[in-house]
């Protein structure tokens, strides 16, 4: 997903010395079979209202019983965000609304599983990890009548319970994110790591990743200002845009003297702003109790230590890795992108068979973008194919050629492909006969060369490419050129 | 409504506190039922501040019988209820969803 | 008096042994529902059709000579809290009536895997909230010993049912007391499970860390064998119990020979003189049976009532949240959602069900959680420790099932609290979730049943049977 991609599109600085203060609440569907507390699908896209059982659309007398493997995701990814692994409990969260059957949303309250974890971001920023805690999701509504859709002036709606009861971990940061580009990478690094650990499929299009984003402002040093909680913040883009759009709202209600209320928002992607949805005055009072159908969730040692020793190496690791093989910069956006194709084991399997990794890495970004972790060129060919061009068989130009083909073609032999298109690297000596004709018809340009115009040199490349046929390398062309003219 | 400082009563409960909770309940009282839900309820909570008497500063609270801990079903799929016999017994349906009034609120999440 | 009809043991025996059959014992029961039911008002509905059509099953099963359960043909009723697939379930309340749950609680199962057939739906307090069955959205149940008289509550409806002979054996649930109570009002047996013997999965949830189903009978013997029935862990109820369910009818004989009864050293005020004598003739007859009496004492004892009346209400404001007009249940149309909710709720509740809620909400609410719920999880945790102290010195305790026989209907109704300390002797047992039963034992004032309450603890079912049979041999 290119939205991905930690690519910087700096965030503006703040006016007058203004710092914003922002955490996020992720909220994320496991990728379990079933229910986070009955035996109904965890499906989307099915037909409304197919996958419920009492539990789910909280007939009387229905209980819930705890989905074990949920549990084993949830711990999973807390592993992964480096969190505590604790005893915890269930809790219920009162309130009335059509989405919610049982009138209370089961979640965990002052004892979630995962606690005190963090993510590290680029330039060793570290963004800590409050808690990330299982709770169940909701229904769905759709709202009939009004302005398309929407539940302003709506007629009715209609609710589908497909998705509630769906196992949700909702991973809230502490406020240590300073500015929209962290918080995009912050969102970018939580995707990455819930797909490398198998935890979610963690597609923001579909909601089975959901951001609510916190922002306050503060001149720095000062204790945290009035944060607003903005929601329905849909893509990773949307995530930076509408960080910057709140905080220089708050900032703008600042400085023309006012004051910021404690407020719900919602982010209207289109219009690139946000709406007052609610206030804390008419907050609800939760009642929170001790869910007393569930019993206390307390892992055994045994069981957390089975779960961490099954872990796969996370994105980071793999990133540094990567970086140290190639030599590239482990924050560059080529190593960011093979990571997050899962590339980078093709690409040590090039260097373990004899090639170039840092040339790999060029090659299977630019040409392997529709490819899996997987690519069906083989390792050993690609590795070929950069030793060529090292050992200057074959010019970059020609190479890129020969690649094209082979990904085209689903592989092939690079030494075969290149004899077939006569692609052979000329001797040097052919081409200093190359270069000393060309100096001989392009005089004018050879004498501005030498007077120091460096453009004129182009001339004169060029004259020499044409000769070759694309055959001389560009880069002995150059040397050559300027050794004639250094004599 | 006021919060009353930690381990100690709360004042005589008030009509204002008892709409405030029924509302918190959707339970829709006429003034009638809160004048009298108030008197009954001032009589209920004036006779359980016989607690009040008691040290409970180092009791911890026990809100289940019995410790169980870790119990689990395994992640399988087991047929469900049938969404026309579940629709049949909704007050209102259509297209294979509950219907149910325009809200003017967004509820949680 | 009660005793008269047959008991679940007798009938299961003369009909697995061809004495009997399954539809010659439904219609006695049946006749005797259309002889007393109209003037009783035990029954929300009677199941006469399914009823019948068990029966017949259990008789071709007799024929065809196929195995049969332990309670193959005897008529049982279910308190109308209890899911039943296709058939109505109301919990007695406005806001439930005509829904018909598409599932089956593990207690009906149970039942009918043994063979039982279920004869019909049981009137309760609305969602089991009260002692007299009075608070029934279907009008009030009378006690069949004098019918100017409550049964008690909430379980009212079954315990009338099996006491006028309309059932050999029903189910109740018990929160605070609602089968005990109305077990010792109709001269019956009432058992309160340890919490998590019993499968609560498809009962309507009233306080959660309360409820618990049990069986009334008229012998002990009887109850026993219901136990048996629908005892034991259900993967479906998070808070099951693991363990097996202990045998009890094997135990009845045993005696209480060397057994330690605790007696209460500070009997709280208010019991009639009459229970009290019963009390002393209770004790005299386990100590002349082999046992010792032992004084103990439950300090926290009186404070019971006020954990229990801030726990149970806060549980039930949010299990009963979802009776909201969305899903099932009755629906007042209005303009939009919330007011649907407020109209729906406050037209298909009851006055108690409503005040209930509206405690619960509160002891709940922001500013007041310390204060009243959270005070009151501290209390349960006094009174458990109480009863581990007390059970150091004795194997059960014995104390009345309630200060007082029946009392007349309308008795108790217009103050809410007088009606509350009906469960003072029963509440303690749910707060801890011990174990505890009621034991007819003679007739106090107006000749009316007085019931004796035997205490054990957490899965003491086998030594609280061999007291309660003692008790019935005894009086």
């Amino acid at each position: 997903m290119s939205n991905a991609s930690s690519a910087p599109q700096h965030s503006t600085a703040l006016p007058n010395g203004w710092e914003m203060v922002v955490g996020l609440e992720v909220h994320v569907e496991l990728d379990t079979k079933t229910k986070l507390f009955s035996a109904s699908p965890n499906r989307f896209g099915d037909e409304p209202n197919t996958n419920i059982d009492p539990v789910t659309l909280g007939l009387p007398g229905a209980l819930p019983v705890l989905n074990k493997h949920a549990v084993e995701l949830a711990i999973r990814l807390g592993l992964a965000l480096n969190c505590k692994v604790q005893p915890s409990t269930f809790h219920r969260k009162n309130y009335f609304y059509q989405d919610m059957p049982k009138a209370y949303q089961i979640s965990q309250y002052d004892q979630p599983i995962n606690i005190d974890g963090y993510m590290m971001l680029p330039g060793d920023v570290r963004i800590g990890i409050e808690r990330a805690h299982l709770e169940e999701d909701t229904g769905k509504s759709t709202h009939i009548g009004g302005t398309s859709g929407r539940i302003h002036g709506s007629d009715y709606s209609l609710v589908d319970f497909n998705r509630a009861g769906v196992p949700l971990v909702e991973i809230v940061s502490r406020p240590d994110i300073r500015n929209s580009d962290q918080a995009r990478q912050y969102v970018a690094e939580l995707r990455s790591i819930l797909l490398a650990v198998g935890a979610s499929d963690a597609k923001m299009e579909e909601g089975s990743m959901r951001c609510d984003v916190n922002v306050s402002v503060r001149k720095p040093g000062e204790p945290f200002g009035t944060r607003c909680e903005i929601k329905n913040v849909n893509s990773i883009r949307a995530v930076g845009k509408a960080i910057d759009y709140e905080a220089r709202r708050q900032i703008d209600v600042l400085e023309s003297g006012g004051t910021i209320r404690q407020e719900t928002r919602h982010w209207d992607d289109s219009e690139g702003r946000t709406h007052t949805l609610r206030t804390k005055e008419d907050a609800d009072d939760y009642r929170y109790f001790l869910e007393p159908d569930l019993v206390l969730l307390d892992p055994d040692q045994e069981w957390i230590e089975s779960i961490r020793a099954s872990l796969p190496m996370l994105p980071a690791a793999r990133r540094a890795q990567l970086a140290e093989l190639t030599g590239a910069n482990k924050e560059s956006e080529s190593v960011y992108v093979i990571v997050e194709r899962g590339q980078d084991e093709y690409i040590a399997a090039v260097a373990n068979a004899g090639g170039d990794a840092a040339r790999a890495l060029v090659y299977v970004q630019q040409a392997f973008a529709e490819e899996g972790a997987s690519p069906k060129v083989a390792a050993k060919d690609i590795a070929t194919l950069t030793q060529m061009e090292r050992d200057a068989k074959l010019t970059a130009t020609q190479a890129k050629t020969i690649l094209s083909e082979m990904v085209a073609n689903g592989g092939g032999d690079p030494v075969a492909l290149a004899a077939a298109k006569g692609f052979e690297a000329l001797d040097t000596s052919a081409v200093e006969a190359m270069v000393d004709a060309a100096i001989a018809q392009q005089a004018d340009a050879w004498a501005k060369y030498c007077a120091g115009e460096e453009k004129a040199m182009g001339a004169l490349v060029g004259a020499i490419m044409k000769a070759s046929q694309g055959k001389a390398d560009g880069k002995v062309v150059t040397a050559i050129l300027q050794a004639r003219r250094a004599k | 409504m006021s919060t009353p400082a930690a381990g100690s009563n709360p004042a005589r409960i008030t009509s204002e506190v008892v709409a405030k909770v029924a509302k918190l309940a959707s339970l829709k009282l006429s003034e009638d039922e809160i004048t009298l839900m108030t008197s009954q309820l001032s009589g209920m909570l004036d006779h359980f501040a016989d607690i009040d008497k008691l040290d409970l500063e180092n009791v911890v609270p026990l809100a289940q019988p019995f410790p169980l801990k870790n119990v689990f079903r395994e992640d399988v799929i087991v047929k469900g209820l049938d969404r026309d016999e579940v629709l049949a017994a909704a007050p209102a349906a259509e297209d294979g969803r509950f219907r149910v009034p325009p809200s003017s609120g967004l509820g949680e999440q | 008096m009660t005793k008269s009809f047959a008991t679940v043991v007798d009938i299961a025996q003369d009909i697995a042994s061809g004495k009997t059959s399954a539809t010659e014992v439904l219609e006695q029961h049946l006749q005797r529902i259309n002889e007393r039911e109209s003037e009783i008002n035990a029954f929300n509905l009677v199941t006469t059709e399914q009823a019948r059509q068990t029966a017949a099953q259990v008789d071709a099963d007799i024929k065809a000579g196929k195995k049969l359960g332990p309670l193959a043909g005897v008529p049982v009723a279910l308190k109308d809290n209890m899911c039943t697939r296709g058939i109505e379930t109301t919990c007695s309340s406005k806001i439930l009536e005509g829904w018909k749950p598409p599932y089956d609680a593990t207690v009906v199962t149970r039942l009918q895997q043994a063979g039982a057939v279920m004869i019909g739906k049981t009137n309760l307090d609305e969602f089991a909230m009260g002692s007299s069955t009075e608070n029934s959205a279907f009008g009030p149940t009378k006690n069949p010993l004098d019918t100017s008289r409550v049964p008690g509550g909430s379980s009212g409806g079954s315990a009338a049912a099996v006491a006028a002979g309309f059932a050999a054996a029903s189910l109740g649930s018990d929160t605070g007391g609602s089968i005990r109570q109305p077990a010792s009002l109709c001269g019956l047996v009432g058992v309160k499970p340890t919490y998590g013997l019993v499968s609560r999965q498809g009962i309507v949830a009233f306080a959660s860390s309360l409820d618990q189903v049990g069986p009334f009978t008229h012998t002990v013997a009887d109850a026993a064998l219901m136990m048996e029935v629908i005892g034991g862990h259900d993967p479906l109820d998070s808070t099951s119990l693991p363990q097996p369910m202990p045998s009890l009818s094997s135990v009845l004989e045993q005696g209480v020979k060397g057994m330690r009864i605790g007696r209460l050293a500070d009997m709280p005020d208010g019991c009639e003189p009459e229970v009290l004598a019963r009390m002393d003739a209770a004790y005299a007859a386990l100590q002349s049976a082999g046992a010792t009496i032992v004084d103990i004492s439950l300090p926290s004892l009186s404070y019971c009532l006020t954990a229990y009346y801030l726990v149970a209400p806060a549980e039930a404001s949010s299990n009963l949240a979802r009776y909201d007009g969305v899903r099932y249940g009755m629906r007042v149309e209005t303009g939009d959602l919330h007011s649907m909710y407020g109209a729906t709720r406050a037209a298909g509740f009851g006055a108690e069900v409503k005040r209930r809620i509206m405690l619960g909400t509160y002891a709940l609410s922001a500013g007041y959680f310390d204060a009243y719920y959270g005070k009151a999880l501290k209390v349960r945790r006094l009174i458990a420790n109480d009863f581990a102290a007390a059970y150091e010195k004795c194997d059960v305790i014995l104390t009345p099932t309630s200060p007082t026989v029946a009392f007349p209907l309308g008795d108790k109704t217009s103050d809410p609290l007088t009606m509350y300390l009906c469960d003072i002797f029963t509440i303690p047992t749910n707060l801890a979730g011990h174990a505890a039963m009621s034991v007819p034992f003679g007739t106090g004032a107006h000749n009316l049943p007085v019931g004796v309450q035997v205490l054990a603890p957490a899965l003491g079912e086998q030594t609280m049977f061999r007291v309660a049979a003692e008790l019935e041999r005894a009086s």
